[in-house]
């Protein structure tokens, strides 16, 4: 009965859901950053006004959806289901965004994964029957997640070589049973993988096992190799992570080649001291949104793998001396 | 399709290999780098102290006067240049050499005050104030208790 499951963890859509639109905005130095030109919008600063950085966030959330939504010119009562994720604890970005926009809502959480998430989500409810047109938008902020994971923002200290900056910024994308855009064909689901890393300073250390678990359940379910892949891009693992990654597949036979990728890697450069790289839910979702997206549509990629990365651990956990649980979720999505 | 019999892959690593290898990919702290310039920071900090040590002492306070004025015009800098969003900069580049003096110690205390101020007064500042330096004032005050315990039995 299983059509469309393939292999463990891998679903293929019988009629792969379209990405009518995608709408991404950032804080500042994300606009400084290497891609800066390909986001909608970016923010003076980070607070662009509001009382505090959370509103900040919930805000910038609901102004990519909007966007996306603005741009396919579709009204919300179109939309049929609104999935959101984030980093705070409770996903109050989201669940704040939803009291706005006001569609029948489904909160995710997968950490940095978040926005792999939505769209395997969405798409299989799309494809399932359930939904003809669903939103996905996530956001993460880097002053948000500093307090909540971290230290105070003007707490004077130095980072770890191999820490990663919060991306700022909120990505949208508008998921749809018909239209022209591109589609996403299949979908593989993680598991959650535990290497026993402890380091919260090494979070792309942390991920970086489940999302080569990931990717190697999606080659062996659906029998492709990474050379029938114009780009495969993991979240958020950073130029530590991406290095291990790497290093893990080839352990486990598979050659990534240079079409491997880590939108961490590509967000900042390295005159932006963010060290190893950008992370958070926001920092998938608006390379996404933003770059990748653009490249599908300008030809230039046809067939692109997105590995949401998520390292699912909480400060309480972490201080408690628990190790640092990762997350891959792997969608496909083709010209 | 059916997927009973499907192979499941692993990846061929145990947890203590991949630690390992963590460490392999993992950029080592630029220690020298870090020594040096918490060393001259951490000193230009500490020369400032003395300096305004010294003016308070040819101002005409007494010596030990002069250390106490000076601590709290320190302290009162550190907290300055939080406020103006100064002092985190520093502590990026001098870590240790601005983490330790006084100075410091006032980043410390009102960074958390300045982030936890939307919280409100009490659940917020009020709670939050000492989540950086309070480790360090319960550790430092009960060493102090030991230490002078130790020095009352030696003497």
């Amino acid at each position: 009965m299983n059509l469309k499951r393939l292999g463990n963890q891998t679903v293929v859509f019988a009629n792969p859901p379209v990405i009518l639109s995608s709408y991404s905005v950032v804080g500042p130095k994300e606009g400084q950053g290497p891609l800066g030109k390909s986001f909608d919008k970016v923010w003076k600063d980070g607070i662009n006004g509001e009382k505090s950085w959370e509103v900040a966030e919930s805000k910038m959330l609901q102004e990519a959806m909007q966007g996306a939504m603005d741009q396919a010119s579709i009204q919300k009562e179109q939309i049929d289901f609104m999935l959101a994720g984030d980093l705070l604890n409770q996903i109050i970005s989201s669940n704040f965004t939803a009291r706005q926009i006001a569609l029948p809502f489904i909160g995710l959480y997968g950490a940095c994964s978040t926005m792999a998430l939505g769209l395997a989500v969405g798409s299989m409810l799309i494809d399932g029957g359930f939904a003809k047109k669903i939103l996905v938008g996530v956001s993460s902020h880097h002053d948000t997640a500093e307090r909540q994971f971290r230290l105070p923002t003007e707490q004077g200290s130095q980072r770890a070589l191999s820490a990663q900056w919060t991306v700022t910024g909120a990505g949208s994308v508008l998921l749809s049973s018909s239209g022209v855009g591109p589609r996403i064909t299949s979908a593989t689901i993680g598991k959650v993988i535990d290497f026993a890393v402890k380091d919260v300073n090494n979070m792309g250390a942390a991920m970086a096992p489940a999302v080569a678990d990931t990717i190697l359940n999606h080659f062996q379910d659906i029998q492709l190799q990474p050379t029938d892949y114009s780009l495969i891009a993991s979240g958020d693992l950073g130029g530590v992570g991406l290095g291990l990654a790497c290093e893990l597949l080839k352990q486990s036979g598979i050659d990534t080649g240079t079409n491997f990728t880590d939108c961490g890697v590509l967000i900042y450069d390295h005159t932006q001291d963010v060290h190893a790289g950008g992370s958070g839910c926001g920092c998938s979702s608006v390379v996404f949104a933003g770059d990748i997206l653009q490249r599908i549509k300008a030809g230039e990629l046809t067939k692109v793998m997105l590995v949401g990365s998520g390292a699912l651990h909480s400060s309480t956990s972490a201080l408690q001396g628990e190790s640092i649980p990762g997350i891959g979720h792997a969608v496909v999505i083709e010209k | 399709m059916d997927d009973q019999s499907s192979p499941k892959p692993a990846i061929p690593v145990t947890p203590e290999k991949y630690q390992k290898l963590t460490e392999q990919y993992t950029p080592k702290p630029t220690v020298i780098k870090n020594v040096v310039l918490a060393f001259i920071v951490g000193g230009i900090i500490c020369s400032i102290g003395q300096i305004i040590i010294n003016l308070f002492i040819s101002l005409g306070l007494a010596r030990l006067e002069a250390s106490t004025a000076a601590t709290a015009t320190m302290i009162f800098i550190g907290a300055l240049l939080t406020g103006l969003g100064i002092y985190d900069e520093i502590g990026k580049f001098a870590g240790a050499g601005s983490i330790v003096p006084v100075t410091g110690f006032a980043n410390s205390i009102v960074s958390p005050a300045m982030e936890f101020r939307r919280e409100g007064y009490v659940m917020g500042v009020g709670a939050k104030l000492f989540t950086v330096a309070g480790p360090v004032l319960v550790y430092g005050i009960a060493t102090s208790i030991v230490v002078g315990f130790a020095y009352y039995l030696l003497h």
